[in-house]
């Protein structure tokens, strides 16, 4: 597979979350606003792409029986760098994210792309790979945060878009909405997918 | 006494771990198929989180706090995960043979279950002490067993439900758990 389809196919084919079921508790948790959403996937992404480079390197050197140990680490350490940052430079957005950020430490995809591609794979398709699943989880996060920021409070961004009578749902940004909103896109993707192999015969 | 009443109520139904607070949601979806596996998950979980809040709590309290190493808590905290449950699956396999069976499977998989590192987390936010930490480990992950035991009895009645087609498995799931959410949310407001 060349290297520009190991990128695109984080952005449809294998698209986290939705078509890959993975990471689902900072996708629920964070999307309360389409904002909160990108600076998740942002961050997310910046640990995706940090622990690919480094596991394709050090492929050949990490031993076989103390690899998920290992990849851990690896994970660990850039969550702390984004986790510092954060702090110092968007604190606002640190203090909304909160728990979830150092829970990306255990966000099974960063994990499963280390032990099913990086640990596999060259430099290249492994960055290839880091920057095409996060760039795809970004942008789910943000369409996700986008749905439940209109429907749960009528704005966009921070910025109010909505008709002036329009009575916002509040439930779309608690847990509940974020569930049933989750569900109902899968449901949709499922929808598409079955479409789209019917259309190739 | 009634801090620790106050703090049951709270931590199991108000503040649920998996449906109020999204934590542990991957082998949530996973493993609430069969009623049998679900058990085996909630015991393997209560169990972990109990013992791995304990080891976090004393880390932080007497090796990083002390050296000014707070920076370090999520290597540390994730690192002492791992290690643990490693541990106490070669314990269990020598000493407990049938509690080793039971949880056997659902052990390596709670290492990636967001619920411990996030359990251990909040209870060091919310300056817990040694003893109320554990409490509050324990009436989580009870919780979480509480909230995996009814989604599964739920989804073993979907099973042979007539679905839509393109909602049948995790998007059915997710929508299950937001009803289940909806209708804890009504427990908001006994406790502040």
């Amino acid at each position: 597979m060349s290297v520009a389809r190991e990128f695109t196919k984080g952005l449809w084919d294998e698209i986290p979350p939705f078509r890959l079921v993975l990471g689902l508790c900072p996708t629920l948790a964070v999307t309360t606003a389409a904002q909160n959403g990108m600076g998740m996937g942002l961050a997310t992404t910046f640990v995706l792409l940090g622990s690919n480079v480094l596991i394709s390197l050090l492929r050949n050197v990490i031993p076989k029986k103390v690899r998920i140990a290992a990849y851990i680490v690896v994970i660990a350490s850039f969550v702390v760098i984004v986790e510092l940052s954060m702090q110092a430079y968007f604190y606002p957005l640190y203090k909304v994210l909160g728990i979830f950020i150092p829970l990306i430490v255990v966000n099974c995809i960063i994990l499963g792309r280390a032990e099913a591609f990086a640990s596999k794979n060259k430099l290249l398709p492994s960055i290839a790979d880091g920057l095409g699943i996060g760039l795809g989880f970004t942008l789910s996060l943000t369409f996700l945060g986008a749905v439940r920021e209109l429907i749960g409070a009528g704005t966009l961004f921070g910025r109010y878009v909505m008709w002036e009578s329009f009575e916002p749902l509040s439930i779309m940004v608690k847990a509940p909405g974020a569930f049933v909103c989750l569900g109902l896109i899968l449901c949709l993707m499922n929808w598409i997918g079955a479409m789209q192999k019917r259309r190739q015969g | 006494m009634s801090e620790y009443l106050l703090l049951l109520v709270s931590a199991v139904f108000v503040n649920n771990i998996i449906l109020a607070r999204y934590l542990g949601n991957c082998p949530f979806l996973g493993v609430s198929n069969r009623l049998d596996t679900a058990v085996g998950m909630s015991m393997a979980v209560v169990f972990v989180i109990t013992l791995a809040s304990a080891a976090t709590w004393i880390v932080q309290t007497y090796v990083l706090t002390p050296f000014d190493l707070e920076y370090l808590q999520t290597i540390a905290f994730i690192l002492i995960i791992a290690t643990l449950v490693q541990l106490v699956e070669m314990f269990l396999q020598k000493s407990i043979p049938t509690l080793y069976r039971a949880l056997g499977i659902f052990l390596p998989l709670i290492t990636t279950n967001c619920a411990v590192l996030g359990v251990a987390v909040l209870a060091i936010q919310n300056e817990y002490g040694f003893v109320k930490t554990i409490f509050f480990a324990f009436v989580s992950s009870v919780g979480y067993g509480l909230a995996l035991i009814l989604l599964t009895g739920i989804r073993e009645r979907l099973n042979v439900a007539p679905i839509p087609v393109h909602l049948k498995g995790t998007s059915i799931g997710l929508i299950t758990v937001g009803l289940l959410a909806l209708a804890f949310l009504g427990f908001a407001g006994m406790v502040h």
